[in-house]
């Protein structure tokens, strides 16, 4: 008698290599399924079960998932980049020539690093007007909305330290004129564009100093702080649909299927006591 | 085992506390270490950067009334009526290079549009701003002839506009 796939697999999932990885077991029961999302070391962060309405296009948009979308591809694209590139005044605008008209697919992985890293500034941006309009930076979510505007920040950082890499005309000015708009900041203007150049010019030092905050620094404290973000995603209550909000199905119960949308001073006192999600954590 | 010991104030500290005391001032004390010595590991001792000081040939290079931009170099070398001088061609406003216009006379910036004298006359001088975003004039240079009759300008000293010291003569 022949086994279908199906079997093949769910035998696969009794063996003890696969037991001892994934050690939820498998199962249709909601606890089954809540463990498989709540013990996998890349899933915690998110909440064990969503609402359908929640997941639907209109609520966010999608414009977080797909900033995080184009962080991924930025991973993905910028470590390979790293193999043909040195940080070094002689080699750097000449690496760039290599990997542009050189390097087998150094022109599609360079473009699709500079594609992303623009798409990803434009959908932080999106995201969060998206999140300001809506009202969804209200209680319980003002923390998040703080690490959000930390995240932006350092997605601007990460923007800025790469223009530099190229190491052309462009680059160096730029980056002139963006120190040097540092060192308008009071008192310790002129220390801040030293330490960040590494010098008093644009040079060797800055090019490294730009290269260790692109590769590196900003990189890992980008993860350090999206980890937070999505962490606070799960802990506020799951992600934010105005259907959802308790101020909005109560008008709908009282109102029938036309609810009446609250004002956010209003929806916000309301809300806060009783919001779906937060009792049981 | 824990005895209750009084300090020299009089201030009750079991062994425990003092203990904590010295454990948290300890770990302070090595937190400020940290701070300051990242601080001074961040800013460089030793800087590979070119001399500020940088020869600009012999004086019969730059004709009367003409202004020269060295581009390496960022300086403006100018032979007027009162003789040499030099000016920083880097723009005060965010230091990008200017450039010498000589159709219009003046040195302009290509970023954000400051326009600088190159002139002394009556209501101002050589260096002194048009219009533009830039907060200061183009600061002088110390400039001077060496041994060989080079003139050599160093980029890190300012010195006076139409000042005497600042021109060199011939």
């Amino acid at each position: 008698m022949a086994k279908t796939v199906d079997q093949y697999f769910n035998e696969l999932q009794q063996t003890r290599v696969w037991r001892s990885m994934f050690r939820s077991g498998t199962g249709s029961s909601t606890l089954k399924r809540a463990l498989a999302i709540q013990q996998n070391v890349f899933l915690h962060l998110f909440s064990t079960k969503a609402r359908t309405r929640v997941l639907s296009f209109s609520a966010t948009w999608y414009l977080g998932t797909l900033t995080l979308g184009t962080f991924v591809i930025l991973i993905a694209t910028g470590i390979p980049l790293m193999l043909y590139y040195h940080p070094s005044v002689p080699q750097a605008y000449a690496d760039t020539k290599d990997l542009q008209f050189v390097v087998s697919s150094g022109l599609f992985l360079r473009n699709l690093h500079r594609w992303a890293a623009h798409a990803m500034v434009f959908l932080v941006f999106a995201h969060m007007f998206k999140v300001f309009y809506r009202g969804a930076y209200r209680t319980p979510r003002e923390f998040n909305w703080v690490i959000g505007v930390i995240l932006l920040l350092i997605t601007l950082l990460l923007s800025y330290t790469g223009y530099l890499l190229p190491w052309d005309q462009l680059a160096y000015w730029a980056i002139t004129v963006g120190s040097n708009i540092a060192s308008a900041v009071p008192l310790i203007g002129d220390k801040i564009h030293f330490l960040l150049l590494g010098g008093h010019a644009v040079n060797a030092n800055a090019l490294l100093r730009f290269y260790v905050l692109h590769c590196m620094i900003l990189p890992l404290t980008a993860m350090f702080f999206v980890a937070i973000h999505f962490w606070r995603i799960r802990k506020d209550g799951g992600l934010y649909s105005h259907d959802s909000e308790p101020a909005v199905v109560r008008a709908q119960a009282r109102n029938g299927v036309a609810a009446a949308i609250p004002t956010p001073g209003k929806a916000g006192d309301e809300r806060a006591p009783a919001t779906p999600g937060t009792e049981a954590k | 085992m824990a005895e209750e010991k009084k300090g020299p104030l009089g201030d009750e500290l079991s062994r425990r506390q003092f203990f904590t005391k010295l454990g948290l001032g300890s770990l302070s004390i090595a937190a400020v270490g940290t701070v300051a010595f990242s601080y001074q590991y961040l800013e460089p001792n030793v800087l590979y950067e070119p001399s500020p000081i940088v020869n600009e040939g012999k004086p019969e290079r730059y004709p009367l009334d003409s202004v020269t931009l060295d581009v390496n170099n960022a300086i403006y070398i100018i032979h007027s009526q009162e003789g040499y001088f030099s000016l920083s061609a880097i723009c005060t406003h965010l230091g990008c290079m200017t450039a010498w216009k000589p159709e219009l006379g003046i040195i302009a910036c290509p970023c954000h549009g400051s326009k600088f004298y190159v002139r002394d006359e009556d209501d101002h001088k050589a260096g002194d701003k048009i219009e533009g975003p830039a907060p200061r004039p183009l600061p002088w240079k110390r400039i001077w002839l060496n041994d060989d009759g080079d003139l050599l300008v160093d980029r890190s000293t300012d010195v006076p506009a139409q000042a005497r010291e600042s021109f060199v003569r011939v």
